[in-house]
């Protein structure tokens, strides 16, 4: 008897830990892939600033965006509470995304400010395009630095 | 009875001639006669060397950035280092230092009593910084906002406090000679000296030998993270193929040609080398691209 109630509260206990990547597959291809998304768009833009590629006002407006319309994607069910680092395998999410999510929030908007106004600029020229590509750079930086595990 | 006497007198002055010894010398004065610093060019310094990066608040942001009140931890193998104050206050900060007591700092890592700081002030790379930037480096710092924080003591345990045991450590780790040859090429050399004397880049990029010296054969050939996950990455050409240009791009805006922007502790230094001028990013990329490749 003892021994079956044993069992139970071990199984209990070790429940929160059986939860696998499995479990939030959608979850986490969705909000890697949006930001492999905003990635490609942003190396597009990157070429042109360094001059690997020739500026092109369409290709640049078209890149410019795709990430703004990434920017602008509500986040509500991508970041399922218990899918951080600690929990599951296959994510970099750190948990100060759920125990700090104002922040998190916070840091999501200053994204979409810069992509919308990189979208007005991408069209305008390299010199035009590079402050506000420079200010999207420095907002991917900050979510990341606070909120992204390094990689292994 | 006496002979024992004899010979602990012997030990007991050895060992004060060692305590003697073993003090840190500062610069001495006449090295810092006549220089006067300009807090223009001093700025630039303060970017390029990263004191920010180590000295602000934990997590500061924008103008706050610029208050160097202290707080932050660097944990290492031998305990958890607390960045002092450094801003200007007169009190808990170092407002009242000439210029030679903080250059003491940065080039001999000597306290103003004579103590020795520990290598997590990354006077081994400041080591050889020239007098003329230290001093602008000081007169831009003067003008920082005071701030009236203390600063912590350290985490560490014996015998690793103990500062007089560091005096060795310097012996044996403490050097200016410059680790590329650079040749006669100023872009080159620029960015030797930005790697070397002021990015402190190889402090987090090169491996350490048990004693926490950087193993110079492994120069920025990657190293453990202090701070726990992951590896800080090979940055020699024997692994990092970026191009100068991508090198030069990702050190302005900190995106990666992979699609990607950096995170960790390197969204510190990109902070920093965003603020430097283009050339001096090129010279960076150039030194990286000129290093001997390590797998
Ligand atoms: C508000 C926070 C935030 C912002 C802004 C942000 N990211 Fe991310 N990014 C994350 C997090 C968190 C992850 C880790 C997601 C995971 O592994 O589940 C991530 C992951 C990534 C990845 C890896 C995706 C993969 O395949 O695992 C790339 C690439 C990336 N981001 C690029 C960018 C770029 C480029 C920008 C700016 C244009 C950006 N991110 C802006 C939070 C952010
Ligand atoms: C990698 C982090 C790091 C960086 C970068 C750094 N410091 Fe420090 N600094 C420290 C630590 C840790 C100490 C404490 C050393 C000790 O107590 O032995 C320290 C101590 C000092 C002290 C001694 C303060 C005192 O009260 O005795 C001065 C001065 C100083 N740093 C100035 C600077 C300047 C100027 C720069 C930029 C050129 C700089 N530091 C860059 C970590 C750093
Ligand atoms: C405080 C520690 C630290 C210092 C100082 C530092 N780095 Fe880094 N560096 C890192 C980390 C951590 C990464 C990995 C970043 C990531 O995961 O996004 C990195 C990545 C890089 C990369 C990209 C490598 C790659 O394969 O992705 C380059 C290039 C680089 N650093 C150059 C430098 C240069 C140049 C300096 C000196 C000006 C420097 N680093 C100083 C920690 C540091």
């Amino acid at each position: 008897m003892i021994s079956v109630r044993l069992a139970a509260v071990t199984a209990l206990a070790l429940a929160p830990a059986l939860v696998s990547a499995q479990d939030y597959k959608f979850q986490l291809t969705a909000r890697q892939g949006q930001m492999a998304i905003a990635g490609i768009g942003a190396s597009v833009l990157g070429d042109m600033a360094k001059g690997k590629i020739a500026y092109d006002a369409a290709a640049a407006e078209a890149a410019a965006h795709n990430i703004a319309a990434i920017a602008s994607l509500n986040q509500d069910g991508l970041w399922p509470e218990g899918s951080d680092d600690m929990s599951i395998d296959g994510t970099r999410a750190q948990p100060t995304i759920w125990e700090n999510n104002a922040d998190f929030m916070s840091k999501w908007e200053s994204f979409q400010t810069a992509a919308l106004s990189l979208s007005d600029a991408a069209g305008s020229g390299v010199e035009a395009m590079q402050p506000a590509l420079n200010t999207l750079g420095q907002a991917c930086v900050a979510c990341h630095k606070a909120h992204r595990a390094p990689e292994n | 009875m006496q002979r024992l006497f004899i010979v602990s007198a012997i030990v007991a002055g050895l060992f004060g001639a060692g305590w003697v010894l073993s003090a840190g010398r500062p610069l001495p004065a006449a090295a810092v006669a006549g220089l006067s610093g300009d807090p223009a060019a001093g700025e630039a310094v303060f970017h390029a060397a990263g004191c920010a990066s180590c000295h602000m608040a934990p997590e500061a942001e924008g103008p706050a950035r610029r208050v160097l009140s202290g707080g932050q931890r660097f944990p290492s193998p031998f305990g958890t280092f607390v960045a002092p104050n450094i801003s200007p206050d007169p009190d808990q900060g170092i407002g009242g230092w000439d210029l030679r007591a903080f250059a003491s700092a940065l080039k001999r890592g000597v306290r103003p009593d004579g103590a020795h700081y520990f290598p997590a002030f990354p006077y081994t790379t400041y080591t050889r910084m020239t007098l003329q930037d230290v001093a602008d480096l000081k007169a831009f710092m003067d003008l920082l906002p005071p701030d009236a924080t203390p600063s912590q003591p350290h985490e560490v345990a014996f015998p690793f406090n103990i500062r007089r045991s560091l005096f060795g450590w310097k012996l044996l780790f403490l050097d200016a000679d410059w680790v590329l040859d650079a040749g006669t090429n100023p872009s080159l050399q620029r960015g030797r000296y930005l790697v070397e004397a002021m990015g402190h880049c190889a402090e987090c990029h090169t491996s350490r030998n048990i004693l926490g010296g950087i193993d110079k054969a492994r120069w920025m050939a990657g190293a453990p993270n202090p701070a726990g996950k992951g590896r800080i990455p090979n940055i020699t050409p024997g692994a990092l193929d970026w191009s100068e240009a991508d090198i030069a791009y990702y050190l302005e805006t900190g995106f990666t040609p992979d699609f990607d922007s950096v995170g960790g502790h390197m969204a510190f230094v990109v902070e920093n080398t965003a603020l430097l001028a283009p050339e001096d990013r090129a010279a960076i990329a150039a030194y990286l691209k000129a290093l001997p490749p390590l797998k």
